[in-house]
């Protein structure tokens, strides 16, 4: 069997692919990489569907050693790529030989790097994803040193490296939001907070959530919300009045007010914001 | 009833609409016609008082016909599950408090309640079941337990619920069942999906 060792897992590496969607009303988040494109450029990249699944590392790096020789890409956060101690390229399909060590260094740019490999990580699925969900511990294990991943054959052939352009990384981050659906529990003045400044990202943001520091909102009413469903990207609102945005790990259901949704198109963002980085909302 | 008599729709970002029920039942109602209907959506989420669909095909297809469904009284109808529980929990004693009642009436009120699980939420399998009267509701903990066990029965609001792994939590515990509540590879991965009748039985 093809597989892919874990000499070292970093602080938090997990197997991501995009996620188990339709269980939320059994109370199971969706999951799945954080940072969608780049998950599928890792993909791509190495010939793989964009369903397979890649690692995804947070800030650390991670070091892997394959059984056979593998194609493997690293996409995401930016960070310096060696194999057997010599330098490649980010971003581009390279082969690792057998039994050497791909090292996938600290994020020098973002939080997530992911490393694609060809037939991508055969790991069981559970309810239809590879995903590891870090809030309701389904799917695989955060990954440990001296793990070993299955791999599939691969499908297709490496992608010619002309194809991966560079991300812009614009500081300060800007979010476009959709309105609501809470925004009326929110007095104007905290409305106009909310796009008229800058928030800084908290240190206790993960996968469930991007925590927000900045100006304080404040309800325009009392009383409490009954739990409702929440979706990707939902900017809640809780008693202290700081905002966090929902990332792939969050709960199905939640208490506090939604004051508007993050656009999809800007969710890759959240998952490559640093603590201390600035974030703007704009309206959409 | 149809669903016009309760129009509050509200947009959830680009492909999401929030529409709120007067309560839980109707929630699963409302959850239960889509389910008949096929409406294609990437998730349904009932609520107490909402109905999340997220990630909708057509969404203006859908607010539009969302006024003309015909809700069904939400099922009576499900599977039934009995939960064998021993009624120990650590604030039943409280609970029986807040009742205006002595513990043993509260064991034979759960015991005699047919309840339905409106909906799932808080972590996987958890279930939110209805049955009990508004006015047997009774507030959280004020600071919830660091960890509460699997198959820990408590209550909170007018709703039943059962902890399908530890966990901490708020809820005011009433007993414990050895019953698993969530299986990943069984289909459904939940023993208790919104619909399903259940009866508490003394183990």
């Amino acid at each position: 069997m093809r597989s892919l060792t874990v000499t070292e897992a970093g602080p938090l590496s997990t197997v991501q692919d995009r996620g188990r969607p339709g269980w939320a009303h059994l109370g199971v988040p969706r999951s799945g990489a954080l940072d969608r494109p780049a998950a599928d450029l890792a993909n791509r990249l190495v010939g793989n569907d964009g369903s397979a699944a890649v690692l995804e590392t947070t800030l650390g790096g991670i070091s892997l050693t394959p059984s056979e020789p593998v194609t493997v890409a690293v996409t995401g956060a930016e960070c310096a790529v060696t194999i057997g101690g010599s330098a490649v390229g980010y971003a581009e399909p390279v082969r690792v030989p057998a039994g050497a060590t791909l090292r996938v260094g600290p994020a020098t740019r973002g939080v997530r790097s992911y490393v694609g490999v060809a037939g991508g990580i055969t790991v069981e699925p559970v309810l239809g994803s590879r995903s590891t969900d870090t809030l309701a511990q389904v799917g695989p294990p955060r990954l440990r040193d001296g793990d070993v991943l299955p791999l599939g054959d691969p499908v297709g052939a490496p992608a010619g490296v002309d194809v991966a352009s560079a991300r812009p990384f614009p500081r300060p981050a800007l979010l476009r939001l959709h309105p609501g659906p809470r925004a009326d529990w929110f007095d104007a003045p905290s409305l106009a907070t909310l796009t008229g400044t800058s928030y800084a990202v908290s240190r206790e943001s993960n996968r469930v959530g991007l925590r927000l520091e900045g100006p304080a909102m404040t309800r325009s009413r009392e009383g409490e919300l009954p739990s409702e469903g929440l979706v990707l990207g939902a900017v809640q609102v809780p008693p202290s009045g700081q905002p966090l945005v929902f990332l792939h790990d969050h709960p199905t259901t939640g208490g506090y007010p939604v004051v508007a949704v993050v656009d999809p198109d800007d969710l890759w963002l959240c998952a490559q914001l640093r603590p201390g980085e600035l974030v703007r909302f704009s309206r959409r | 009833m149809w669903l016009t008599v309760l129009m509050d729709i509200r947009r959830v970002g680009r492909d999401s609409v929030l529409v709120a029920v007067p309560d839980a039942a109707t929630a699963l109602a409302v959850f239960e016609e889509c389910r008949r209907r096929g409406t294609d959506v990437a998730d349904v989420v009932p609520a107490a008082e909402t109905v999340l669909f997220d990630g909708v095909r057509d969404l203006e297809a859908l607010v539009h016909d969302l006024p003309s469904w015909d809700l069904r009284p939400a099922s009576r109808t499900g599977e039934l599950v009995e939960v064998p529980t021993t009624y120990d929990g650590g604030d039943l004693d409280d609970v029986a408090a807040l009742w205006e009642t002595t513990t043993d009436e509260v064991v034979a009120t759960h015991t005699g309640t047919e309840f339905v699980v409106a909906f799932c939420g808080f972590a996987p399998g958890f279930p939110y079941c209805t049955g009990l009267p508004d006015r047997l509701a009774v507030p959280r903990l004020d600071s919830p337990r660091a960890k509460v066990p699997a198959g820990a029965v408590g209550l909170a609001g007018p709703f039943t619920g059962i902890y399908p792994s530890t966990s901490p939590g708020g809820w005011r515990l009433i007993g414990r069942t050895d019953l698993r509540l969530w299986e990943p590879d069984r289909d459904p991965p939940a023993t208790l999906v919104p619909g399903t009748r259940v009866r508490f039985v003394v183990a």
